[in-house]
Order: C-alpha cells, then structure tokens, then sequence
C-alpha cells in the first residue's frame, strides 16, 4: 500500500539559509502525524512546501500517488489537501459563515454569468454549500458565531473557525500549524478532542505541527523531531520525547 | 429591534431578510419611478447624474471595495464605454444592442488590462491605473479619425422600440432609463455578492494566502473583478455621455477617476449603500457650495479650486474619524436606536488585529 502523502529528500534554501535539509517521511492514511522541533527548525516552511506556496530546490512531494510539485498553489485544495496558518489568516471582513463557506469554493459549479443572474442552479448549489458548512458548524460547536464578523471573534474562537474553514472544503489530508499556540488548557483539550473525532468520524489523515506536548503525545501515532530542517529522530510520541539527539537540540549538549 | 427567526437557509440566501426591508426598498422604488411627476426637470436632472454616478460607483466598489485593488484609473473605463456606445450607434446600431455591446467591449478591455494588473499590489498598482487614465486622454485625441480628437463627439438620440429619449427635451424618460439599468446595475452586484465568486473577491481582499489555500485562483478571481467592473463602469461612461451631450478627450480626466475613488470612501468602502451615498455627495457638492457661498454673500466671486479642496477636506475627515464612510456612520446611528437604551460608547471602537502571516511575495 502506499503512502497517502510521501515526501523524498526535499532541500529549500533561501539565499545561503538551509530551511528544510534533505527531509524524507511519510504519511500513511488514516494516521494522526505530527511535527516537533524547536524554533526556526523548518517546520512550517515543510507545510508551505506540501502548500506549494515554496519550490523545493530539490526533491519530490507526492501526494496519493500524484506528483504535488506538478500542481499550482490553487490546485493543491482540489486534490483534497487543506490547510491552517500558524498566525490565523481568515478573512476578517466577512461572517464565520462566509469563511466557511470560501471553504466550499473547490466545489463551485456554476460559471460568472449564471452568478450574476443568480439563476435557481446557483440558488440550489448556494443550499447544499451550505448544508456541507451546517454540518461543520454543528461538529465544531460554531453555532453561536455563524453570523458574527470575524474582526469581533476571540482568539479562540477563530482558530476553530480557521480548523472549521478547512474541513469545509472536504480533504482528505488537513494540515494544522500549530492548532493549539495561543489556547486556554481547556481550548487545548477542546481541539484534542476534534482532532480526535476528525480521524474517527470523518477518516480524515492530520498532519500536524505542534510545540504543545500534551496534546501531540494525546493525539498523534507518530511524531517527527525536526532541527535545523533536517529529521532527528521519527517514531511514537514516548520514543521521541526519549530520544537522546532530540533532548539535546532542545536543552543542549549535557542535559541528557 | 427585529429579530429574525430563521427557519431555513433560503432565509440567509434571498435579497431581502424580511418583510419590511422588501417593503423599504419597494417603496423607495415606487417613489423614484414616480420622481418625475413630484420634481420639475431641473432636479429630476440632479437625480439623473445622481444615479449615472452612483452606477459608476458600484462598477468601482466592487474592484476597491469588493476585490480590494484600489484603481485610480476607471475614468478611462467610463471613456471606453462612453465612445464605444456612441460609436456603435453611429454605425447605426440600435441603442438596445449598442448599449450592452459597449459595456461587454469595456469589461474586454478591462480583463486585458487586469492581465499586467494582477502581479501589481497597493500603490503599485494605483500608479499603474493613474497612467492608464492619463493615456488614455492622449490615445483619445491620437484616434482622431474614430474618435474626432479634441474637437468630441455628440451623444445621438436614443431610440427604444420607436420611443425616443433625449436628456433635454425629454429628462423623464431618460431618467427612467437611468432608474433601469441603476437597478439592473444594483441586482447584478448583490447576486454576486450572494454567490461564490462575490465570496471569493473578499477572500482575495482579506487573505490572498489562504485564499489559495482554499483554492481560489488568485490572476484569474482578479481578472473577473476588472472585467466586471469595468462593464458596470463602461455603462455608465456610456450614460455620462448621453447626459452631458458632448463630450471630447478632456471629459474623463483623471480628476474623474480620483473623485469617483474618494466617492466610494466617502460613501463606505465595500458596500452598495456606499456608492449611493457617496454619489449624493459627489453630484450635490457643486450646488451646495454655490448656494453656501450666495448665503454668506460670496455669490459673484469666484474661487478657484474651492471644489477640490472642500471635497479633499471632506475625504481627509472622513478617514480620520469614519473610515467606514457615510454607510458606517449610517449603520452606527441605525443601530443606536435599535439598541435603545442599551447602546454602549465603545461598542464602535475599532479593534487592534492580530499578527498575520509574513507575506509571501
């Protein structure tokens, strides 16, 4: 069986920095995946190569048996890959509702004109778009904030919406930087257990980038210490936190 | 204050969210087809270019305030507009088919445009569209021999299915035709806004990153907010020039294209109400300013760059103190008294917004 996403010695560099070194892993289906490492270790620059927002410098990155590095930034949603940003970047000016549903635009089916004259097959497409995002408020509790702008939200709050606005578009692999940064110990345990019922209920592959490591040893089956971009040590959440080359990027050389 | 129990999505996706907002906006229609019956033509006249701008307004607030790519360049789209309209019917089209034609030829011109636009951001891309309004002044007078240059052109009569209308001699009928395609303008704007691709201008406005992490084709989302706007602009380019009567390559200058971007500030960026208000503005300034002058007893001096400079201070106040324009100030006082009593001091105050992702170009 192969993998569902499956990156190859892929290096960026930017100018003389190397951000990401040679990295290789895998991403089974299924699996709850994440990515440790201490600052500046390479870690979101690894989603904005899977985003396609960098070129690698070399390497591959193959999603489902299909080559990622084939596709446009735009195209990367299509295929079923969705994404969170570590600094919450939603559309501020626009309803929870809204941001749900730009979520759903991989699935848009009508053509400019026939949106123009609103004609009664964008109104049908315009109730199951929102049927799909009914559903993702319902499974994240969202309901008291569905017309609420986004300017007015809590931090809390829209990193749920921004998790929400992902799983409105349907992937099948959902990225998370840092889904817990900023969070309440009850907002953490909160998203623990969306994680949780995102793998469960939905089938759906998370990868995750995360300091927090409550939560990763909570919810992941298989962590990946990073430094200076390149792999230290992969394995089960217990054998990375063990692991004597992972202690010392993160402590220093003689605290292990 | 009204609440609204909704009972199902129609409720979130029809135009108006309740009975009485139908009933507002169906009054207000009745009134203004029955406007010229109420006013003599001198104001039915005001109310005319009142509307030819506001339509110009919303061609514009759906690229600024919609997409978020300020232009400072859409009088030369009114001009495309303007001459292709005319010419069309010089060629002896009809004004049915010439009309729509110059608005579909305006937004061609205006995806081409947006194809060099698109890489461009903020006040690149305002300097861009700046030279495109300054060129398009000299490209008029260089097409001499399609265009008549220097000396302009005459707007024709218009002629619906034997019925003819003219700004002078019949200002009720052409104002009907303005009220029309003001509305039709109106409808076309709140269907996008309702539909993905409207969704998916603010999304480019507010986050190009996640935008295309959504999947949103950003060159290709831009393109149709240009092509779109531009038509809604060329119409009303083509309206300007039936209202003016004649117009040469001096009519839409660049002071056209500045005033029609503070309109929409001033109005309230990024809403309908907005282009409305802000074209009240714009077509009553002049005649408020003569009539406050003739008051203090100033009538017969006349003051140079009085206009512009009022019209500036009004627009510098208006950021300082209601970036939300006219249609923000609108909604506060709306509010206000829909909370009655309870309405607090800071519930307006404009909130700090958290740090955003570095951008990526």
């Amino acid at each position: 069986m192969s993998s569902l996403l499956e990156i190859k010695n892929a290096t960026l560099k930017f100018g003389g920095v190397v951000a990401v070194n040679d990295l290789s892993f895998t991403v089974e289906e299924g699996e709850v995946y994440a990515i440790v490492g201490p600052n500046g270790a390479g870690k979101s620059t690894v989603f904005n190569l899977i985003s396609r927002f960098y070129d690698p410098y070399s390497g591959s990155i193959t999603f489902d048996g299909k080559n990622l590095l084939d596709r446009n930034a735009d195209q990367v949603a299509d295929l079923g890959i969705a994404r969170t940003f570590q600094n919450i970047e939603l559309f501020d000016h626009a309803t929870v509702l809204q941001n749900l549903l730009v979520g759903r635009h991989r699935h848009r089916r009508t053509t400019m004109l026939e949106e123009m004259l609103f004609t009664p097959r964008v109104r049908r497409e315009e109730k199951r778009h929102r049927e799909a995002v009914e559903e993702v408020i319902d499974f994240l509790d969202l309901q008291p904030y569905r017309n609420k702008m986004i300017a007015g939200l809590p931090y809390g709050v829209r990193k749920v919406v921004e998790v929400g606005r992902a799983l409105a578009t349907g992937p099948r692999l959902l990225l998370l930087d840092e889904p817990a940064s900023g969070l309440s110990v009850e907002e953490t345990q909160d998203m623990r257990w969306w994680i949780d019922d995102i793998r469960k209920q939905m089938g759906i592959t998370v990868l995750m980038v995360e300091h927090d490591m409550g939560l990763v040893s909570g919810v992941s089956d298989r962590v990946l210490a990073l430094a200076d971009g390149a792999k230290l040590a992969e394995g089960t959440p217990a054998e990375v936190q063990s692991d004597p080359a992972v202690i010392e990027a993160y402590l220093g050389a003689g605290a292990a | 204050m009204r609440i609204h129990f909704k009972t199902s999505y129609e409720h979130d996706i029809r135009l108006f969210p309740d009975w009485w907002t139908f009933f507002v906006y169906a009054t207000l229609i009745v009134v203004a087809v029955l406007l010229p019956w109420i006013m003599d033509d001198f104001y039915l006249g005001e109310v005319t270019n009142v509307l030819i701008w506001a339509i110009a307004g919303l061609g514009l607030m759906l690229l600024t305030g919609q997409t978020g790519q300020a232009s400072l360049g859409h009088a030369a789209f009114l001009a495309v507009g303007c001459y292709s309209c005319v010419i069309f019917m010089e060629q002896g089209l009809p004004f049915l088919i010439a009309f729509p034609a110059a608005g579909i030829l305006t937004g061609i011109v205006g995806t081409i445009i947006a194809i060099p636009a698109v890489r461009l951001h903020g006040i690149y891309l305002a300097i861009a569209t700046i030279a495109l309004s300054i060129l398009t002044d000299d490209l008029i007078v260089l097409m001499e021999p399609i265009t008549d240059g220097v000396s302009g052109k005459f707007a024709p009569m218009i002629t619906i299915f034997g019925i003819e209308i003219e700004r002078w001699t019949t200002p009720d009928r052409f104002y009907w035709l303005v009220l029309a395609i003001t509305i039709i303008c109106t409808l076309i704007y709140r269907n996008l806004l309702r539909s993905p691709l409207g969704r998916a201008f603010a999304a480019v406005r507010d986050s190009e990153v996640s935008a295309t992490a959504m999947g949103v084709h950003i060159a290709r989302t831009k393109a149709a907010s240009f092509g779109i706007s531009c038509g809604i602009t060329g119409l009303a380019g083509a309206l300007m020039g039936f209202y003016a009567g004649a117009f040469n390559n001096e009519t839409f200058s660049i002071v056209i294209s500045i005033t029609l971007l503070m309109m929409i500030v001033i109005g309230g960026l990024g809403s309908i109400h907005g282009a409305f208000f802000g074209a009240v503005v714009v077509a009553y300034l002049p005649q408020f300013l003569s009539i406050a002058k003739d008051a203090i007893g100033g009538g017969g001096v006349a003051i140079p760059g009085l206009e512009t400079g009022v019209f500036g201070a009004i627009l510098i106040l208006f950021i300082l103190f209601e970036p939300m324009g006219i249609y923000g100030r609108w909604m506060k006082i709306r509010i206000w008294f829909e909370l009655f009593p309870f309405a607090r001091k800071d519930m307006f105050k404009r909130q700090k917004s958290y740090l955003k992702t570095e951008r990526l170009r």
